[in-house]
């Protein structure tokens, strides 16, 4: 089962390299992690995808706990929750560019996704979402020449009442 | 009070009440080891390599519940202590280790001795710091000593660049610690407790099977009085040997590979298996898939990641042994009427039956001295009362099965990460902290070489141990486990070229004696020990092949144990 987990990381250095070498040390999977600073510039906030069955999850959330630097963490796939995920695609103009151009415009307006930025050969769109969604928007650009995509990896909030929030 | 980031770092151990710091020094660690030579008050006790150090501020710690604390320059110092540090930290053991590291400027630019020791030692530590500025000092020692010994203990690494160590800055030592991502240990709640007596209170095929968080959070004595009240049959791991004493008719012997028929039988056919401070790791389960089938699980630990890794509870309490253990008592004592010993008379003769096949026996010779023997042997010159260390081989499981510790704090081996090498410096550690005890190293000449250097330590610092080397001139735990799955090619497992151990000692001024035949053993023993005064090197030319028995071999289960072959 694919899991979310969010972690409130105290703002150290170092502090991601334990998680990181804590993952790889004991054989966990990552799918993505994402870290950023949080509202409180004393703390980060990292979210991890990851699978496995239930005891598995429970072996990451106690080791993670168990990190000096780790303040909070919850599953959030345990409830309601949030995910989105940022993708920015890179898309070359074949042929004649005036098609292509439309095309990817329809396309990129059926996702709701933005423009970013269009030049005669090179078209860059951006889309924010679920993972799914965002694996559906690169499968409908493969019929175009895709030069490079850049994924966020998953942030995610629960949409409960509570809050991940350290001591 | 002014002082410089050197004088810190001493006065801060002088604050934590530190006797002593094991070390070495090197390029990075100078500003700091001028700061040892200006006072008197923590003394540093130079080794002769880094490891050395490790092992003996780790024997210290063992031997007395108190942190450890190690000294090294940058580079190859902290590498060569990290052996030391990862051993102390599978074994739960407290430990602050101090390490020199490049001048801050310097960090990232491969200055000489540079090397990224947070990162090096990460896996292998609770936690570790790199001190970035003067005013940071004292304040990250005192939390490096708070998560060493809080919780489940630990080593904990801070690493300081030198120009900050000649940074001066106002000194004062903190009171109190908060640490807010800290977990703080979790109490037991009287709802796990009642559960957890009336699991005990209807159990028919009772185990108790205690570990080292037993040792750790000193709960000999409610362990002791919990299994007494029940009756309960209880086995010690190798790492709580001594919390249930050795001879108590409770006591069924060491569990795990190398433990006795009746402790592996009964852990496989219990119905309750009471795990106190204990980790099922693989030495201890076998193979998990035929472990304990019947039996229902109480599991009580001070680290929740240990709960349901290995194997799955039924019941989880955690806490500190010693409050949780108190509690159950509390109950137990309160339902006293509760207990019925005709529940546990079934069980209690089927073990006996098990006892009745003596799985320790060993056939005596006349002509080849026996390792069993000797350890036998110094545990009747010693009164049973001596701190034995150990190297990792067959000696440590002959010492483990036949010395008969009824004690904690006694019984000093690296269990979890098997490190050769640990014995001697562990044991100089041990002797600092009890000058006045018999300090024995039970080690092999495999083992003996690689921290042999030490006894140029204990010549400096007088430290008159007791190295008892069971020679049996071969790697004898790796030849055993060539005889057994390997057909007996003994791939490298021979110990060639050895040293004249007598002359070896004699060489750095201690006694040596070479003893060869079983008549002369405790003769020999006897006059080592009477010589309070001197270390004694005793080099016990032993049986070349002999086993230990039982072993569970890996990859098989509690059931499936190998015993002696040419048994009566
Ligand atoms: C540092 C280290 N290297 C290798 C091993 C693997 N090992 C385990 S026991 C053993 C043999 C030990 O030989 P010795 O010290 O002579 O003891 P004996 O088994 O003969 O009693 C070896 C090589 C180890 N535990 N530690």
């Amino acid at each position: 089962m694919r899991h979310i987990i969010s972690v409130l990381l105290e703002n150290e250095s170092g502090a991601l390299s334990r998680v990181a070498g804590l993952f790889s040390a004991r054989g966990y999977n990552i799918e993505s992690l994402t870290v950023a600073p949080t509202n409180d510039p004393t703390l980060s906030r990292m979210t991890i995808v990851t699978w496995g069955d239930e005891r598995r999850i429970d072996q990451i959330e106690k080791q993670l706990f168990k990190l000096v630097d780790v303040a909070a963490l919850q599953d959030i796939t345990i409830n309601r929750h949030l995910e989105r995920e940022v993708v920015l695609v890179k898309v070359g103009l074949l042929g004649d560019p005036a098609d292509s151009k439309l095309e990817l415009e329809r396309v990129t307006s059926v996702f709701n996704a933005s423009l970013l930025d269009v030049t005669d050969t090179l078209f860059i769109a951006e889309l924010s979402g679920s993972s799914e969604k965002v694996d559906e928007f690169i499968k409908a650009l493969s019929a175009h020449t895709i030069v490079e995509v850049a994924r966020s990896g998953v942030t995610g909030l629960s949409s409960t009442e509570r809050a991940l929030t350290a001591r | 009070m002014q002082l410089t980031g050197a004088d810190i770092v001493v006065k801060s151990l002088e604050a934590e009440g530190v006797e002593y710091v094991f070390g070495y020094p090197g390029g990075a660690a100078l500003h700091i080891y001028d700061a040892f030579h200006r006072q008197q008050e923590v003394e540093h006790i130079l080794v002769r390599h880094e490891q050395g150090a490790t092992h003996a501020a780790d024997g210290y710690a063992r031997s007395t519940g108190k942190p450890g604390v190690v000294l090294v320059t940058s580079g190859p110092g902290i590498t060569n202590a990290i052996t030391g540090i990862a051993t102390a930290y599978m074994d739960s053991i407290p430990m602050v280790v101090l390490s020199g590291q490049v001048m801050k400027p310097l960090i990232g630019y491969d200055a000489f001795q540079e090397i990224d020791a947070v990162g090096i030692s990460r896996p292998c530590v609770k936690h570790n710091f790199l001190i970035q500025d003067v005013e940071d000092i004292a304040a990250t020692i005192k939390k490096a000593f708070h998560i060493a010994t809080s919780g489940r203990p630990g080593p904990v690494l801070v690493d300081i660049p030198k120009d900050i160590t000649a940074h001066v800055a106002e000194f004062l030592y903190p009171t109190t610690v908060d640490i807010r991502s800290y977990p703080e240990v979790p109490k037991a709640q009287p709802a796990e407790i009642s559960i957890a007596v009336e699991a005990v209170l209807n159990a028919k095929k009772p185990i108790v099977y205690a570990g080292g968080g037993v040792v750790l959070a000193n709960a000999q004595a409610e362990l002791r009085s919990m299994v007494r009240k029940l009756g309960f049959p209880c086995t010690n791991t190798l790492m709580g040997l001594g919390a249930y004493p050795h001879g108590d008719p409770l006591f069924i012997g060491m569990l795990g590979m190398h433990g006795t028929y009746e402790a592996n039988k009964a852990m496989h056919d219990a119905d309750l298996i009471v795990a106190v401070g204990a980790r099922f790791d693989d030495r201890i389960t076998g193979t998990l898939d035929g472990f304990a089938p019947n039996a229902k699980v109480l599991h009580i630990d001070i680290d929740p990641s240990v709960i349901d890794k290995n194997i799955k509870s039924d019941i989880a309490i955690i806490g500190d042994a010693k409050e949780v253990l108190e509690l159950l008592n509390q109950e137990i004592a309160r339902r006293e009427s509760e207990i019925n010993p005709e529940l546990t008379k079934d069980w209690w003769s089927t073990i006996a039956e098990w006892q009745g096949f003596d799985s320790l026996w060993y056939e005596h010779s006349d002509t080849v001295i026996k390792p069993q023997f000797v350890v036998q042997k110094l545990h009747e010159v010693t009164g049973g009362e001596a701190y034995v260390t150990s190297d990792v081989g067959q000696h440590q499981m002959f010492a483990a099965q036949f010395y008969g510790f009824s004690d904690t704090h006694k019984w000093i081996n690296s269990g979890g990460l098997g490190t050769m090498g640990f014995g001697l410096p562990a044991a100089m550690g041990v002797k600092f902290a009890h000058p006045d005890a018999d300090v024995a190293c039970i080690t092999g000449e495999g083992s003996i070489q690689m921290c042999i250097q030490e006894l140029g330590t204990c010549k400096q610092y007088d430290l008159p141990v007791k190295v008892i080397n069971l020679n049996n001139r071969y790697l004898g735990m790796v030849r055993q486990w060539q005889e057994f799955s390997y057909e007996k090619r003994y791939s490298n497992s021979y110990m060639d070229s050895l040293p004249d151990f007598v002359k070896l000692a004699e060489s750095y001024g201690h006694v040596g004696m070479k003893i060869e035949s079983p008549a002369d053993v405790e003769g020999a023993l006897k006059e080592a020990f009477a010589m309070t005064d001197r270390l004694v090197f005793m080099d016990f030319i032993t049986d070349r092949e002999e086993n230990v028995y039982p072993m569970i071999e890996a990859g098989k289960g509690h059931h499936e144990m190998r015993l002696r072959p040419n048994k009566k």
